[in-house]
């Protein structure tokens, strides 16, 4: 998953926030590549890694189903988001409001900013799992997706919660400054945990590395049921990952920075540090463990604290603490809107962070976040698919661009109906039917910009 | 600052990922690479934002 460091204020305040980047504070490519280089390796990716071996994934699949499906993310940054980013130079949220009005923009405010509490929780979660281990306070993750691990684990949850809320609502510059600086440093401690986990497991080819990768799923499976994660499930996933950020069009709060088109390749070396080396050697990190002890639960704290020691169980706290604190940062800003205008300016931020603490109570939730990576995008993403029929159908199909502002109108229903719609339609599908909720999350796009060129056309817009 | 910036990069390529590599290879055991990356991380967060605070 991704965090951003450049554009953190989503609906007011913010360097240029509602107006174009003037031409001199342009960047080129080249700077999009450092941007984005240290923001794709999250505390997540710990626990994302070991998930698609416990979901059974084969070893040759992730490596080339991963390799696919990141270099479509890249293009989709590339061919999508970019060429909008430039054209406009705004904010996503502005753009939003000149299209849909500021009331529903409010909406989606608060809508982006729950689903960040889940993701924050999942990274305090993450983080709780390494200050556990040096008091040998396991995390264990129940069936229930509400349930409860053990008493003291969850204290450390709220432990770190407050500590973390506190830091985002007080310290937002000096968390964002160390997490720069820790950046290059968590990248190359992936490595050696991924390096680490293959001398542990005693490979010494590519053959015997398959011979234990095999051995480690039939272990999971002979406890958890045979699980199929294939190829394609895993493209998709690795291309919908940062859904919300692509094809959501998240993104051209970043990329408006940019001097040209080409900055969409920015993501480039990021999503391949990220969600494919970091992806993989948590992966190993797992097998490993499975090899050393038969213990199949993807705890990170526990796998780095086996890798690493030290090293990794500080990694796997800065990591969720680095990741966790923008987006409490990001989803407080989205809930200040809800406060009167005299509340304190850190209401939203202290709100966002009980939230999310109450989520990183519950294991299951971070266990479940490959599902719940998807299901944030289905619900983010059709959004991008408003913006993009706005700037290239719009004209062409004589219906008018930039709506809400046109008309004067704070809530622009039309926008609304083609976001609720597939969307209903997509989390039915999810919930209801058990589908994967990444395959969800293109057919809600393209659903939703249809849907807004419809219903445009037919109220003579 | 050159010096700043050498030593960080022997922090993270050579107490961390080269010592990795070289309990792969046999060369030295998992306690070892413990300690090495523990030395690593340390002298990574006191040398590095002194450079890259200028940067």
């Amino acid at each position: 998953m991704s965090e951003t460091s450049v554009e953190i204020q989503p609906s007011s305040g913010g360097e240029f926030a509602r107006e174009q980047v003037p031409s001199s504070k342009l960047k080129g490519w080249k700077s999009f590549l450092g941007m984005y280089a240290g923001e794709h390796a999250a505390g997540t990716e710990f626990m994302i890694g070991p998930l698609f071996l416990a979901a059974g994934a084969s070893l040759k699949d992730l490596i080339f189903g991963l390799l696919i499906g990141n270099i479509l993310a890249i293009l989709t940054w590339r061919y999508l988001v970019a060429p909008i980013a430039v054209a406009s130079k705004l904010t996503l949220y502005y753009q939003l409001e000149k299209i849909a009005g500021k009331h529903l923009v409010k909406v989606y405010n608060v809508v982006n900013g729950v689903l960040f509490c889940f993701l924050a929780g999942a990274m305090i979660t993450v983080s709780a799992s390494a200050v556990g281990v040096p008091f040998d306070v396991n995390f264990s993750v129940p069936e229930n997706i509400f349930g409860l691990s053990s008493t003291s684990f969850s204290l450390i949850v709220v432990i770190v919660g407050i500590v973390m809320t506190i830091v985002a609502a007080a310290g937002y510059n000096t968390v964002s400054k160390f997490a720069n600086i820790a950046a290059p440093w968590m990248i190359v401690v992936f490595a050696a945990c991924g390096i680490s986990a293959l001398s542990q497991m005693e490979v010494d080819s590519w053959k015997s590395l398959l011979t234990e990768w095999d051995q480690s799923i039939s272990v999971v499976q002979s406890i958890n049921g045979k699980l199929e994660f294939g190829f394609w499930k895993i493209v998709i996933f690795a291309w919908l990952a940062n859904a919300a950020m692509h094809f959501g069009m998240s993104d051209l709060s970043i990329m408006r920075f940019a001097k040209d088109t080409k900055a969409g390749w920015g993501p480039s070396i990021g999503m391949f540090l990220g969600h494919y080396m970091a992806w993989i050697c948590a992966s190993f990190m797992l097998a490993a463990q499975i090899k050393l002890t038969g213990d199949i639960s993807a705890n990170p704290g526990a796998l780095a604290w086996s890798a690493v020691g030290w090293t990794g169980i500080i990694c796997v706290i800065v990591a969720g603490w680095t990741t966790a604190n923008p987006t409490i940062y990001r989803a407080g800003l989205a809930f200040q809107s809800l406060f009167s205008s005299k509340a304190k300016s850190y209401s939203g931020v202290i709100l966002a962070g009980l939230v999310a603490t109450a989520a990183g109570i519950f294991p299951a939730l971070s266990g479940k976040l490959l599902d719940f990576v998807g299901f944030y995008g289905t619900i983010l993403g059709p959004m991008g698919g408003v913006i993009f029929v706005n700037h290239y159908l719009a004209k062409k199909m004589n219906f008018k661009q930039d709506y809400a502002v046109e008309k004067g109108t704070g809530f622009n229903a039309a926008v609304l109906l083609a976001w609720v719609l597939p969307v209903t339609l997509g989390l039915y599908f999810i919930f209801a039917k058990g589908l994967f909720p990444a395959y969800a999350v293109i057919p809600c796009w393209i659903a939703s910009s249809v849907l807004y060129v419809l219903i445009m056309k037919l109220q003579k817009s | 600052m050159k010096i700043l910036k050498l030593i960080s990069a022997v922090a993270i390529g050579g107490l961390i990922l080269l010592a990795s590599l070289l309990l792969f290879l046999g060369t030295i055991d998992a306690s070892e690479l413990k300690i090495l990356t523990l030395v690593g991380t340390v002298l990574w967060f006191v040398v590095t934002p002194f450079w890259m605070k200028e940067d």
